[in-house]
């Protein structure tokens, strides 16, 4: 390579190395480094493992913790069986326009911001809400009722900011299935549940695998539906990064709990991938 | 298969008012002539987007200061996010595509990271990075850096650490079907590269800078989780929203959700009008 040609290419790729750099590798660096530094005396700190064993003997935060990831979990696969049989639709009923409605109307929701997602599930669910003024009008119940502030309306939010994500990986994958295998797995005689279970969905296991990851991600990161639709209950781990960082002003706590965060949700991609033998970017160029 | 069933039809609209059932009761309620933003209906009116609080003791949208400062600063952090976002994307892409070197498909890897951290763990390690920054030249220089403490430019910097992976994506997504032989031609008429740069390649690169622009305004404009960590004392939209909802707010938040609807959906037709002409 010629010394101009080389000086070329490292000025290419200078913004990509100081992003990488500046904004992604060394603020980690940073917090990994915080986490392991351990108050002790006022302004005194030395390296230690204080920080994860607060974690582990403190049963809100590991409790908070196990709570998210199970609570994740949950909300991933239910946004999986509800948008299973939509992406299905749009994949293999729907026909040119009505088509391309059904998918434009299932992305417009999205491009709107979270916050304003969830205040319209908030105007729904609250005691002086709307459903609960529809019961009351209609005679059903005799007073308010509130359904907001509980782990109902938590996973309820969480599955309605995650569809999308699911939908679209999994009306990809379901596209490009031929028809006419579908129609040889009934003319042997398979069942409409045989064909699902046998044909459809290991068809489509690029795709569920692409949407679980990125709505379990999404959800696990989630801060302002857990923590304005669940309130007291919200109980979401990363409030807790967010109390010990600003509230609280305990950093190298709080850059424990990211580096937990961080593992939890990088561990649980890694394990969807592993099982289903996928990698990260196709993975993510699928969404 | 192909024939569905009743109740697969009933699921799918259900399931479409489902999807716009909360959108649309924030939209009607920015109507409501009431002082808080739930029902019984009090009748149409305009006060929360032009009111100037003489009729509910709250103004309304247009005509109060703290509404009005946070859409200025959202806009203050996105379009230096989209700017930077599309320049350094571009170069980005250009890397990706055309250069050569080893650990390429490592620097291709590490581009994507940042899709897979959680927005919240971005914030707190550029809030702790750039602290420590700061108070080592504090000490250094005698000086206080303001420009590294929770501010403006590090929202700019906190959204940009991952609104420049979709970028790039985007960005080197078109290059990969641009066609060498055109800028060879090019040459070889005896156009300097730069002329080809602005004369075939940027031309052919337009749409798909312009779609990376305006994806980035969206996503900034949108952002919570990490902006959340790196807000100072401007806050943008998002984080003024979520204060006045843990608050309890007037339909004034109705009737600037509205707007950011509208806002948010004319930006989105036309991104999705622009790449239809791409193709």
């Amino acid at each position: 390579m010629k010394p101009a040609h080389r000086l070329t290419l490292f000025l290419l790729m200078a913004p990509a190395i100081l992003w990488l750099g500046l904004l992604i590798i060394l603020p980690h660096v940073e917090i990994l480094i915080l986490s392991f530094s351990q108050r002790v005396a006022p302004r005194v700190y030395e390296f230690g493992f204080g920080n994860y064993l607060e974690f582990f003997t403190e049963p809100l935060y590991w409790r908070t913790f196990a709570r998210t990831a199970i609570m994740s979990i949950m909300v991933t696969v239910i946004t999986l069986v509800l948008a299973f049989p939509i992406a299905m639709y749009i994949a293999r009923v729907a026909q040119g326009r009505v088509k391309a409605m059904l998918l434009l109307l299932c992305l417009l929701p999205f491009w709107v911001s979270e916050l304003v997602r969830t205040l319209g599930w908030m105007m729904l669910l609250r005691e002086t809400g709307i459903i609960s003024y529809l019961l009351r009008m209609t005679g059903l119940a005799s007073q308010p009722v509130e359904l907001l502030y509980n782990d109902g309306a938590v996973i309820l939010g969480l599955v309605y900011g995650g569809l999308l994500f699911m939908i679209v990986p999994l009306a990809n994958a379901l596209e490009s299935l031929e028809p006419s295998v579908v129609e040889a797995g009934f003319d042997l005689g398979g069942s409409r549940w045989t064909v699902l279970r046998r044909i459809v969905i290991p068809h489509a296991m690029p795709g569920i695998v692409a949407g679980s990851i990125i709505v379990f991600m999404l959800t696990v990161g989630n801060f302002a539906t857990p923590v304005l639709l669940g309130g007291k209950n919200g109980l979401w781990f990363t409030e807790q990064i967010y109390a010990q960082f600003i509230t609280r002003f305990n950093w190298p706590q709080g850059a424990a709990f990211g580096i937990l965060l961080l593992l939890l949700s990088s561990a649980i991609v890694w394990a969807g991938l592993r099982l289903t033998r996928q990698s990260l970017g196709t993975t993510l160029r699928q969404a | 298969m192909n024939r569905p069933s009743i109740v697969w039809k009933l699921y799918i609209a259900a399931f479409y008012i489902f999807l716009f059932a909360p959108l649309l009761v924030v939209a009607i309620f920015a109507f409501n002539a009431s002082p808080f933003p739930s029902p019984p209906w009090k009748g149409f009116t305009l006060e929360w987007f032009v009111g100037t609080g003489s009729v509910f003791g709250k103004p309304g949208v247009l005509k109060d200061p703290i509404w009005l400062t946070s859409i200025g600063n959202s806009f203050k952090i996105a379009l230096p996010v989209a700017f930077l976002a599309v320049l350094i994307g571009t170069v980005n892409a250009w890397v990706l595509e055309r250069a050569e070197f080893r650990g390429k498909t490592v620097l291709a890897m590490m581009m994507l990271w940042p899709l897979v951290i959680p927005g919240v763990v971005l914030g707190i390690s550029i809030l702790a990075f750039f602290s420590r920054v700061a108070n080592g030249l504090e000490d250094a220089l005698n000086a206080d850096i303001d420009m590294l403490r929770p501010g403006l430019p590090l929202v700019i910097l906190g959204q940009l650490s991952f609104i420049l992976t979709i970028a790039t994506l985007i960005i080197a997504a078109r290059l990969r079907k641009f066609d060498r032989s055109l800028e060879e031609a090019a040459l070889d008429l005896g156009a300097s590269r730069a002329r080809v740069l602005r004369t075939v390649t940027l031309p052919f690169l337009k749409p798909a800078l312009f779609g990376a622009g305006l994806v980035a305004l969206l996503m900034s404009f949108e952002n919570f989780n990490t902006t959340l960590m790196l807000v100072g004392s401007d806050p943008p939209l998002p984080i003024t929203m979520y204060g006045q909802m843990r608050e309890g707010a007037t339909p004034a938040i109705n009737a600037v959700s509205l707007m950011l609807m509208l806002g948010v959906g004319g930006i989105a037709s036309i991104f999705a009008l622009t790449s239809k002409a791409e193709q």
